[in-house]
């Protein structure tokens, strides 16, 4: 086909929704299926969802599912950690966490519209992939967030993950500002 | 057949990518010979100029055809526009930055490294360069990569933000933050007008042209913020979950409420709070070049310490209860 042929008919499908990537593009029950196998098998939930003492030890706060550091858990100040080679510490919940960075607390993903991403459009969510930037364009993203690994995830399984996540109970919870480190940094070697 | 395939045809401009921006600076149509910025291109310098560490700037744009001025906060250029921004440190050349405005809601976004010979410079990588000048000790300018311009410049509706109604408004503040002088050949608004390049402003737009409101340390300080930091910090470009608006006119209604920004070792922090500096999270993110607080978070590695000591004496003087 020349190209003289074949540019009204791509721009017809791009009108009319016939195009290669509309058809590839799953059904919104699919794509939160999928979004919530890559969160699950990403380790989302590690430090996304609270944890709390059960029977067993440990378990996922399944009624703060991924609603990160709950607000009603005031950190003290972090620990004094000696000059290495132990580097970072975290709380038991794990979603609070210190080391040469500061102290960081895991984000609230889920869709509440006041603290967590129910204001967030996808292109939001998908450009703070892209930037590693707090909000798609503040403070970097702070460890021990694997944001690099997120980068390597494609764009459909990114708006996947986001079609997931604004698919889930919104839970209210309002997460505390990272703490800059102290003026000396931490030796890591 | 035809009947569907004209109006999609009549869509093709729309849908067209921008082109690529040039290699080289010297054929962006910035110079008319090396070294001569060509007449055409109109040099400007905004009242309220944005910190990046020191750098010595200058600015041109080349606007083919009037600017719709009906929105006075929301300049639209015409297609063609094109405006340069070069930054030199330690008088030489780094880098010189390119807006082009290629289609109704397209731009292109691009820098341009200067060579060692200073004769040239040659088109950046998306992903900018991080290390391309010294402008301290141990401390390198970065340029910024094409998305680092969007967060800046907009992303559907990119703004040339040195060139508004404020920053050329010739009652300019003489006390302005690293202000330059209005020197022969630097345009205003009064230029703009003669020249027929701004339709559908306000009639009275020359006789009472943009002034921000307050004594002078206010304004001073209310154009830093405008310039610094309401590029990003604006209501009609919100950043999910945080109501900070710290354009001029909203700055005292946003941010005095107290907000999640911590400063260390104040545990009754606010974004701003009159009579009280050392409380003001805006005044300990602008003084802070840690990643984690640093504000801007882009485009500066140095703490721009006249703006710092202005900002603490304008906090500390304010009233606990603003009027405003």
């Amino acid at each position: 086909m020349t190209l003289n042929r074949f540019l009204p008919l791509a721009v017809l499908g791009l009108l009319f929704g016939a195009g290669p990537a509309q058809a590839a593009a799953p059904a919104q029950p699919k794509l939160i299926q999928r979004g919530a196998y890559l969160v699950s098998i990403a380790g989302c939930h590690d430090c996304h969802t609270p944890l709390k003492m059960g029977p067993k030890g440990p378990e996922p706060d399944l009624t703060r599912l991924l609603s990160g550091h709950p607000d009603s858990l005031k950190m003290p100040p972090a620990p004094k950690l000696p000059e290495g080679p132990w580097g970072w510490a975290g709380s038991l919940t794990m979603t609070a966490f210190t080391g040469p960075w500061g102290v960081s607390y895991s984000a609230n993903l889920t869709p509440d519209k006041e603290t967590g991403l129910g204001s967030w459009t996808e292109a939001q969510f998908l450009r703070m992939v892209r930037t590693r930037r707090h909000l798609g364009q503040g403070r970097p993203i702070l460890p021990p967030m694997p944001i690099q690994n997120l980068q390597l995830v494609s764009e459909p399984d990114l708006r996947a993950i986001f079609a997931y996540l604004q698919s889930i109970p919104a839970v209210h919870n309002r997460v505390p500002a990272p703490v800059e480190p102290a003026a000396t940094p931490i030796p890591m070697h | 057949m035809r009947a569907l395939l004209l109006p999609a045809l009549a869509l093709m401009p729309l849908l067209a990518k921008a082109p690529a921006p040039p290699r080289l600076l010297s054929q962006t149509g910035l110079y008319a010979a090396p070294g001569v910025v060509a007449a055409r291109n109109l040099a400007y310098a905004p009242q309220y100029p944005l910190w990046t560490d020191g750098a010595a700037k200058a600015r041109w744009i080349h606007l083919p055809a009037a600017i719709d001025g009906r929105d006075e906060a929301g300049w639209v250029f015409p297609v063609g526009t094109k405006a340069w921004k070069e930054f030199a440190f330690g008088g030489r050349k780094v880098e010189t930055r390119l807006l082009w405005k290629t289609g109704p809601r397209t731009w292109v976004f691009a820098s341009y490294a200067w060579n060692e010979a200073q004769t040239d410079a040659g088109l950046v990588p998306e992903g900018g360069r991080p290390d391309a000048a010294e402008v301290a000790p141990g401390l390198r300018h970065a340029i910024p990569s094409r998305m680092d311009c969007r967060d800046c410049h907009g992303q559907e509706r990119v703004e040339v933000l040195g060139f508004t109604a404020l920053q050329l408004s010739p009652d300019r503040d003489p006390n302005a933050l690293h202000g330059e002088p209005l020197r022969p050949g630097l345009i205003t608004l009064d230029d703009l007008v003669a020249r027929r390049l701004l339709r559908g402003a306000r009639p009275d737009l020359l006789t009472r042209p943009p002034r921000l409101e307050g004594d002078p340390a206010t304004r001073t300080a209310l154009g830093y913020l405008q310039a610094n930091c309401a590029t990003c910090h604006r209501a009609d470009r919100p950043i999910p979950g945080l109501g900070l608006d710290l354009r001029p006119t909203h700055v005292f209604r946003t941010a005095l409420v107290p907000g999640s920004f911590p400063v260390p070792g104040q545990p009754d922090s606010r974004i701003l709070s009159p009579g009280h500096p050392e409380r003001s999270a805006l005044l300990h993110r602008l003084a802070s070049r840690n990643p984690v607080a640093q504000m801007p978070p882009l485009g500066t590695v140095r703490v721009d310490q006249a703006a710092v000591d202005h900002l603490r004496r304008w906090i500390a003087d304010l009233p606990v209860a603003p009027s405003h």
